[in-house]
């Protein structure tokens, strides 16, 4: 069984949606086997479904939004740290220490 | 559902959903006295618009007119300070030659800031007068022209907002309502699945090329419609917002594109290509959400549907913003400033079709009178900037060829 937590948005995907937030130490269950959060994730972000290689292709919506830029392991949090895309290059600024992550 | 709907006629065919006083400055210099004459009227249809540049651009001129002609205006005031390039006297020709009051007001001729504050005042108190007396008449669903955009976007907005914004534009299609939907930046990655709903060949090869053009200009400009906050909200990428932005059209086949400022032809569905033709000029397509508002209301949009995920509280000069919100935790904090609690959805306690009949049936009361909660709060952004555009091909609206 899978998190309800976990919604899947294509049977092709790779990746899952978070339907709400998940603490820091809290467990998620893919295909009977559990994963341990090792950060807080919010509602909206994604988790690997299976393992996924550098390179390969990653998809949500079963379309390709990006590639892996590291070896990403099952339950593993999906984003800008692992992925990239495969048109322009994401931009982020550093988030201060007064303006916590909502 | 059609036939409640009540609109002001307009002597172009078209029927507006509000009747507002546009008041215009035509520089940035216009801008002070502008605002003071709106300023009097607070609560009030008057809505402040304008053009900040100073120097000539066939776009902005263009998008003037159109926003100056827009169903939901009833008459026009001008501002001028007297030696800006807009050109007042054409902009004032089109106004005059739809039906509506237009008076023009030069600052440099009009006794300076204080007096010509004063008579836009008293020009804007008739006008009012006018206006509510004016009557509505029936208005059908196939009369309306919605636009949607996004913006503010987060892992959520791809999943319940746009999606049920997606349902509804499909209702409102088969209803023979015109849909416009946008931002070709936002749809890098999405190119071919697009293509294949095209009417023609044709158009999906224009399809095709509206967002390359797109990728290309994002690519030379080194930033692609990617805000730091939507990497925060759970998106890690242009075309995983794409794929979620692109939900907003729903399924109906689409029949054309347009350039800002076209009005496209009565029902169906139209992707709006908003990134300048030629080379980069003017810097960044849109600069920010309101911009493309201004594009959906100058190609005749009486509402647009705006979905957040992160959290816009905008609103609009002259049309109503209806805002969906797709995320639940957002909705609970900004509850004042959303129509539509979209993430029900993934909580469970709604379906995408539920939240699909709720955004036409607030479209219905919204064209129907009913304020937005943007309008409550006096929201009435408007941004006008430089751009550059050559006329579309035949191909993009093949109903016309």
């Amino acid at each position: 069984m899978t998190d309800l937590r976990l919604l899947l948005l294509s049977p092709a995907d790779n990746v899952f949606v978070l339907r709400e937030a998940v603490g820091e130490g809290e467990t998620l269950v893919i295909d009977d086997r559990a994963v341990t959060l090792p950060h807080r994730l919010d509602r909206g972000h994604k988790i690997a479904r299976r393992a996924i290689a550098p390179g390969e292709k990653i998809l949500k919506y079963g379309a390709p939004i990006g590639s892996a830029t590291a070896p990403i392991a099952v339950g593993e949090h999906v984003h800008i740290h692992n992925i990239k895309s495969d048109y322009t290059a994401t931009h982020v600024i550093e988030r201060k220490q007064e303006e916590p992550a909502q | 559902m059609s036939g409640q709907l009540r609109g002001y006629p307009r002597p172009d065919g078209r029927k507006g959903i509000r009747n507002v006083v546009a008041v215009a400055y035509l520089v940035e210099c216009a801008h002070h006295v502008g605002r003071e004459i709106v300023a009097e009227f607070r609560g009030e249809a008057v809505h402040l618009i304008g053009f900040p540049g100073c120097f000539p651009n066939i776009y902005a001129q263009d998008m003037m007119e159109k926003l100056a002609t827009h169903p939901n205006v009833g008459a026009v005031l001008l501002l001028s300070l007297g030696c800006e390039s807009f050109n007042k006297y054409q902009l004032s020709e089109v106004v005059a030659a739809s039906g509506r009051p237009v008076h023009t007001l030069t600052i440099q001729n009009d006794g300076g800031t204080r007096r010509t504050i004063e008579q836009g005042r008293a020009w804007v108190e008739e006008q009012l007068v006018a206006l509510r007396r004016a009557e509505t008449v029936p208005m059908a669903l196939d009369e309306l022209v919605i636009g949607t955009v996004c913006g503010g976007s987060d892992g959520t907005s791809g999943i319940t907002g746009n999606p049920a914004v997606g349902r509804a534009f499909d209702m409102l299609v088969e209803a023979g309502a015109t849909c416009i939907f946008e931002e070709t930046g936002e749809l890098i990655g999405c190119e071919d699945i697009m293509a294949d709903r095209a009417a023609t060949p044709e158009l999906a090869a224009e399809l095709r090329a509206s967002v390359a053009k797109a990728a290309t200009y994002y690519a030379t400009l080194g930033y692609g419609s990617f805000a730091p906050g939507n990497a925060d909200g759970g998106l890690s990428t242009i075309e995983e917002k794409s794929m979620g932005a692109y939900a907003k059209s729903g399924s109906s086949q689409i029949s054309g594109i347009i350039k800002p400022g076209t009005l496209p032809p009565k029902g169906g569905l139209y992707l709006m290509d908003v990134v300048p033709d030629g080379e980069v000029r003017f810097g960044f397509p849109n600069i920010s959400d309101n911009a493309e508002i201004v594009e959906m209301m100058a190609s005749g949009c009486h509402m647009t549907l705006f979905v957040t995920g992160r959290g816009s509280v905008v609103g609009s000069a002259l049309s109503p913003v209806v805002k969906v919100c797709a995320n639940p935790d957002t909705y609970r904090k900004l509850e004042d400033d959303m129509d539509v609690d979209a993430g029900r959805i993934l909580e469970g306690r709604a379906s995408l079709d539920d939240v699909g009949a709720e955004i036409l049936g607030l479209i219905e009361a919204v064209a129907s009178g009913e304020e937005t909660k943007s309008e409550q709060l006096g929201h009435r952004e408007f941004i006008l900037t430089y751009k550059s555009f050559e006329p579309a091909g035949p191909a993009c609206l093949p109903s016309r060829g």
